[in-house]
């Protein structure tokens, strides 16, 4: 065995890998029982309960958290802020395989996964949310494809289809930007049709506006996020405008989230003043609703706030943690923890181990796919060929 | 909680609370965004 060789085995046998392939064994173990044996061998879903953190994480929480796509593409191709350019391309592919991943989580979730799109060709349900959602999710998804594709085909060296890819930029920018606030605010909506089982806390009619809002302060947080992380584990294929650039993206980001958080916390006091519900603020639930509201809202954005005054780059990526937990924690209490609050605890949901393993098992694809690309593709860096074509 | 005998009670009493939060908050929000963008004529540290 050549030098060469004994470092590449030995590079594989890391203990991130070690986890990773543990996790993908386990995950394969159970998608194998899932379709072969169905829903209830593995998933403690029922009549009560048939949504549980396949679509409360998997899919509620991965839209959320790809929104750093839209986010990123309209504030540089739409608003001009040309210094953010080169955080374009990250959070193209991690909205594309957010989504790319939701819509594999959903075909585990799916009784009859096959009939995954029959809403386009067999029946057009034009008058469900869920259509509406599915829609604009099959229609995003493209869109995300077709806007990471530069990168792919500039990696291929296919030129030719490479400039015809570059000059969509802008119409499909202004499609995502469309599509997003559609199916973002729908997946809220969603929920309008349970007012009985949603807690009131949680239960809105402005449902639809919190959800697009803080899907806006999760794209934001998770572009600071992704890009902290990345600095540390891909410095290396990063090139010097993609460094150059940053801090200064880290900064500008910080203070939209500040911004849209401020916002978010204004309607969400609009909300309970609205329902009149301030008495159950002192309820077990109504604790835990303050801990949302004041614990990764209002204080994400008092700490983004000192974090842009005092150009405190450390506080800014460290609150960018705290905001994305509590986007997290919100898609998780309204389609999990707060729905159905009012059923004995017998009857409940709690996720089984198989549920959580599936849900671990989607997380690691999308780490696994996202270096994978990011190593090979031109992602943290421009491809010399293409210097300044995008 | 007080108890509220007709709609019009009700949508009164929270519709006046659900104004007076927005009109604090149009110019509450415009005095956050000065406060944030306060110093940004400083260079990054």
């Amino acid at each position: 065995m050549s030098g060469e060789q004994k470092a590449e085995s030995r590079t594989l046998l890391t203990p991130f890998n070690l986890i990773a392939g543990i996790i993908l064994i386990a995950g394969l173990i159970v998608t194998v029982i899932r379709f072969t044996k169905g829903l209830s061998s593995v998933t403690n879903l029922s009549d009560y309960n048939p949504w549980g953190i396949w679509i409360g994480f998997d899919l509620m929480v991965g839209v959320a958290l790809a929104a750093g796509g839209y986010v990123t593409s309209a504030a540089v191709y739409l608003f001009g802020m040309k210094k953010f350019h080169s955080a374009v391309r990250p959070a193209i592919l991690t909205g594309f395989l957010g989504y790319f991943f939701v819509v594999v989580a959903l075909n585990y979730d799916l009784g009859q996964p096959w009939r995954l799109p029959y809403p386009f060709i067999v029946g057009w349900g034009t008058t469900s949310l869920l259509f509406e959602v599915g829609l604009c999710v099959a229609l995003y998804l493209t869109v995300l494809f077709l806007e990471f594709s530069p990168a792919a085909l500039e990696w291929l060296g296919y030129s030719k289809t490479r400039k015809l890819a570059g000059r969509l930029t802008i119409v499909l920018t202004i499609f995502g930007v469309v599509l997003s606030t559609l199916h973002q605010s729908s997946l809220g909506a969603l929920f309008l049709i349970a007012p009985s089982k949603l807690h009131p806390l949680w239960y809105s009619p402005y449902l639809p506006v919190y959800f697009f809002v803080s899907s806006i302060v999760a794209g934001l947080s998770m572009v600071i996020l992704e890009g902290t992380l990345s600095h540390k584990f891909f410095h290396h294929s990063m090139d010097k405008t993609y460094l150059g650039e940053h801090d200064p993206l880290t900064l500008g980001f910080g203070r939209a989230a500040a911004l849209v958080l401020a916002g978010y916390f204004t309607i969400k006091m609009v909300g309970l003043a609205a329902g009149n519900h301030w008495d159950l603020l002192t309820t077990p639930y109504g604790l835990w609703y303050l801990v949302e509201v004041i614990g990764f809202v209002l204080i994400p954005c008092l700490l983004y706030t000192v974090g842009v005054r005092d150009r405190n780059l450390t506080l800014i990526r460290f609150t960018s943690v705290l905001a994305v937990a509590g986007i997290i924690l919100n898609r998780l209490n309204v389609s999990v923890i707060a729905f159905n609050w009012h059923l004995p605890f017998s009857e409940r949901y709690v996720p089984s181990f198989q549920e959580v393993v599936i849900t671990v098992f989607m997380v690691t694809l999308i780490i696994l796919s996202f270096r994978f690309i990011v190593t090979r593709m031109p992602i943290f860096h421009e491809h010399p060929d293409y210097k300044d074509s995008h | 909680m007080d108890i509220f005998y007709t709609l019009q009670d009700y949508l009164l009493h929270s519709e006046s609370i659900v104004y007076i939060i927005m009109g604090l908050s149009l110019p509450g929000i415009l005095m956050f965004w000065l406060f944030l963008t306060g110093r940004d004529n400083e260079d990054l540290k």
